[in-house]
């Protein structure tokens, strides 16, 4: 999505905060800087203080071959083969295709081969199991901005719910977002699906961070129940055009060499007036999403994708002509009032519009069966005439996630080169009749059903009743 | 083309009709008792209720003919556990009649006069093939959350098929909170208050001179009365395996107490015990995450393991959107199908799987003589479905509900076809119906 992104903001992103570089990965520390300067100089701090350690898992060249093959950009091959070594995508093609000598080959009659699943909006590890209060670690809501707060700093790693997402819904990826009591809530981290000590090791290596934002009912309703704003829907806007104000003048301060405190939040918000930082904004309502389409414009950044677009069915087409993404639900609806307008079809009807469309979860259950949700999505498409393919609605589960993500280059699909986070299906993934039967991330087999060995246990599980158990 | 199916759509919102008469027959026909899909099957549905379903089956004269051409033909769904009909948006307090936890009352609260059939939640899950529902009240102000209602889900007035059909209480966790904070209370409540209610029922004067150190209200007492003699069965929420059991025992000293385990969550790990007490069970089938302590065990196996040992099990959609989506539960059953595919899992079979979404919670209701199925005598809940019925994106193409041909057509389905375009037009879309 950076790539992606309008004149303005590159402009913008050209600009990058002194001392750090355009991705994120500069390391200079405040420390770098005698003390006596720091009051004059401008500040130089580290943008990637808590660095991805995430190594791939030993993984063994391997060859699937006999299966249907969904590449995720919309491709399909029939008695596919799909090769990956040293944990990436070698190649994918027909019957035809070459093995090399050395390679595992599974053959796959009536199997399918899928990228695996990128879940975009998932808590898992800031909201884990089991959802004690000790453990809910996803909603910073003391204020009603908080862009200051990472959601990493809260994911507990051993959440059981990482292995079921794993196991049962073929989920290789998933953004982590803090939670929607506040309107900025603070930035999301992309993991790769592994179990890890830390959540560094969890970290998706390379990945854009995000900026959590929420339109509509909750800010209002958590702080107007705190007799503070906003208490209202126009009380969300001037508290986020105020605080987005506050962040352009802190940037400009940075950009025009000046010292400033260092200041976390406007840290955050600056990252995303540069373009580094991806917003990711929960909003149901139509209307709402348009006025945030003009928010950004007022102050120059760009959203990536609407979260919970339940309405975005309404304006399809101007979704489509700014190029932002909708993640949505297949069917949830009725639980508040801006979820009230809920169409079976509003998946289908956004990729009809010809914008991004995404099928997202935000829960630790369906996070594990996003193939039917897309599923289910795509039949009530095809009841009102819009056709879509198996393999075209794959990219609503893969590749948009990953694009919207700022990963799409990295994985997403079956492509030589990218990532080999392959997931292999018993039967065609769009039918309730099927499961994962293997899944490899980075090339690495991480979970067989066909292996007990090959199914993670958490710390927390050890011990416990039912452990090591199918789940 | 797309234009033209949205208007045909659009141009089947009908009133509801009148009870018919009708045969529907060349169907892939699914009676619903555990029994497998007849090919070429008919039924025969004549004053509201199933005279006839089967192979070789004759239509009477003057009998309107509805040919399935070949498509699955199913009783209705009947959704074990919901809350349909008790809200409309859940955040909005006064469309949301779940449950009254500032009540005085418990056991006698009766959830029937708060259904509102013409709520789009019915109309909604009707389409999705759902007819009857058994309709539980939630946390009411004491243990015991009151009395819930078996529903139909049909395009009129009432939906009221039987008021009082169940009563609620949550034991484990729930319990412990409404009790005063732990199982031995939750137990100990519990006795006190059906003793309550007994010696009520054998002498009403007591309630008066227990004054204001009377554990329950009269109409409290009288809603535990029908729940002592087995009158009325008692769903009881609860899923640690120890607490699975201590409830199997309550009966030692209530023998007449009817039953149900709704969640169950770890009954797989004492399945013998619940299959020997001849307990039905509702169970929430894709629960596999230890959400709570009392969970610790949870798997997608449970229902399929607590088959195997012989307990009736039903599939039901809660600790989920149990007013909105009861529609799940198809889905739910297709993936226990999966299951069984899978090593070390187990599932049920596709006949086994669709009697959990229709006989099997009839049962469990004690209502199987008169839904749940399309075996004679059962009312005439039928659906036409245009793909298996467990399979996912199936819709129904046709239902009756006791005989009447009900519609398809909801207010999602009126806002999809005004933005099947999003663009205005020369009119704003509010125009546009």
């Amino acid at each position: 999505m950076i790539r992606s992104m309008k004149g303005g903001l590159l402009a913008a992103a050209s600009l990058a905060v002194a001392g750090c570089s355009a991705n994120g990965g500069d390391v200079r520390s405040a420390s770098d800087t005698p003390a006596a300067e720091k009051a004059e100089k401008p500040v130089k701090f580290d943008k990637n203080p808590y660095p991805s350690t995430y190594k791939p898992y030993a993984g063994r060249p391997t060859a699937v071959r006999g299966v249907t093959v969904f590449d995720g950009e919309g491709g399909r091959i029939d008695n596919g083969t799909v090769l990956f070594a040293d944990g990436k995508v070698e190649g994918v093609g027909g019957a035809d295709l070459a093995i090399p000598a050395g390679y595992d080959v599974i053959d796959g009659a009536g199997k399918f081969v899928t990228p695996g699943i990128i879940d975009i909006h998932s808590h898992l590890g800031d909201y884990p199991s089991p959802s004690v209060d000790a453990h809910s670690d996803g909603n910073e809501a003391t204020a009603p901005t908080t862009p200051e707060v990472w959601s990493e700093h809260s994911v507990w790693p051993q959440d059981p719910g990482f292995s079921r997402a794993l196991a049962n819904g073929g989920v290789t990826s998933l953004q982590i977002l803090p939670g929607s009591a506040n309107l900025m809530g603070g930035r999301s981290i992309t993991l790769k699906n592994v179990p890890s000590r830390t959540v560094q090791g969890m970290k998706f290596p390379g990945a854009p961070y995000g900026l959590k934002m929420a339109c509509g009912e909750n800010p209002k309703r958590v702080y107007g129940g705190k007799g503070r704003a906003p208490s209202t829907r126009m009380g969300n806007f001037a508290v986020n055009r105020q605080t987005w104000a506050k962040a352009a003048a802190y940037k400009k301060k940075m950009d025009d060499g000046k010292a400033v405190d260092r200041d976390l939040a406007m840290e955050t918000l600056a990252g995303v007036l540069a373009g580094e930082i991806l917003v990711h904004n929960h909003c149901y309502r139509a209307d709402e999403m348009a006025l945030v389409v003009d928010m950004s414009k007022e102050f120059g950044y760009k959203v990536s994708t609407f979260h919970h677009a339940v309405e975005a069915y309404k304006i399809a087409d101007i979704l489509a002509k700014e190029n932002i993404c909708s993640a949505m639900w297949a069917d949830w609806w009725g639980f508040k009032m801006e979820a009230y307008d809920s169409v079976n079809e509003n998946i289908p009807l956004v990729y009809k519009a010809g914008a991004c469309t995404i099928v997202h979860s935000d829960d630790a259950n369906q996070i594990q069966r996003l193939n039917q949700e897309a599923a289910k999505a795509r039949a009530a498409g095809r009841r009102i005439g819009i056709e879509v393919s198996d393999e075209q609605a794959w990219t609503w589960l893969s590749l948009n996630p990953a694009k919207a993500l700022g990963i799409g280059d990295k994985t997403g699909s079956l492509k030589p080169g990218k990532m080999a986070d392959v997931v292999l299906w018993n039967g065609n993934p769009f039918s309730a009749y099927s499961r994962p039967e293997k899944v490899w991330i980075d090339g690495a087999m991480l979970y067989d059903a066909m292996d007990p060995k090959r199914r993670p246990v958490s710390d927390f599980e050890l011990g416990q009743p039912g452990e090591g158990d199918v789940k | 083309m797309m234009r033209a199916l949205l208007l045909s759509a659009a141009a089947l919102i009908t009133v509801p009709a009148a009870a018919q008469d009708v045969a529907i027959t060349n169907a892939k026909l699914v009676i619903g008792d555990g029994s497998a899909p007849i090919e070429g099957g008919t039924v025969v549905v004549r004053g509201g209720k199933v005279v006839a379903a089967g192979a070789g089956v004759a239509v009477p004269a003057g009998v309107e003919r509805v040919d399935a051409e070949g498509r699955w033909v199913t009783p209705g769904i009947v959704a074990a556990f919901s809350r349909v009909g008790l809200t409309e948006v859940d955040a909005v307090n006064g469309t949301n009649d779940r449950s009254a936890t500032r009540s005085r009352f418990s056991a006698g609260l009766d959830i029937a006069p708060a259904l509102n059939p013409m709520g789009s939640p019915v109309a909604v899950n009707r389409a999705a093939g759902v007819t009857r529902a058994i309709v539980a009240p939630g946390a009411s102000g004491s243990l015991f959350a009151g009395q819930g209602a078996v529903v139909d889900l049909a395009d009129d007035h009432d939906m009221v098929t039987r008021p009082r059909a169940l009563q609620f209480v949550a034991f484990g966790e729930d319990g412990s909170a409404k009790a005063g904070g732990s199982r031995a209370a939750t137990f100990l409540l519990f006795r006190e208050q059906l003793l309550a209610a007994r010696s009520y029922a054998r002498n009403p004067a007591t309630l008066a001179e227990w004054g204001s150190d009377a554990l329950i209200q009269r109409a409290d007492a009288e809603a535990l009365v029908r729940v002592i003699d087995g009158t009325t069965p008692l769903f009881v929420r609860v899923d640690r395996a120890a607490d699975i059991l201590n409830v199997i025992k309550l009966r030692q000293e209530f023998p007449a107490l009817k039953l149900v385990l709704v969640g169950a969550t770890e009954g797989w790990m004492v399945a013998q015990d619940i299959a020997a007490a001849r307990v039905p069970v509702l169970v929430s089938p894709l629960t596999d995450l230890p959400s709570s302590f009392e969970q610790l065990g949870a798997t997608q196996s449970n229902a399929g393991r607590l088959a195997a040992a012989g307990v009736p099990v039903s599939v039901g959609v809660f600790d989920d959107d149990d007013a909105h989506k009861m529609g799940y539960v198809t889905q739910y059953a297709g993936n226990l199908v999966a299951l069984t595919k899978l090593p070390g899992a187990s599932g049920l079979s596709w006949d086994q799987a669709f009697a959990s979404i229709s006989s099997a919670p009839a049962r469990a209701v004690g209502m199987d003589a008169s839904i749940g199925s399309l075996r004679a005598g059962r009312v005439g809940d039928v659906v036409i479905w245009d793909n298996d019925p467990l399979e996912l994106g199936s819709r129904p193409t046709a239902i009756w509900i006791d005989g009447k041909r009900q519609s398809l057509t909801t207010r999602q389905d009126r806002l999809r076809d005004r933005y099947a375009t999003p663009q205005e037009g020369a009119l704003p879309k509010a125009y546009d119906r």
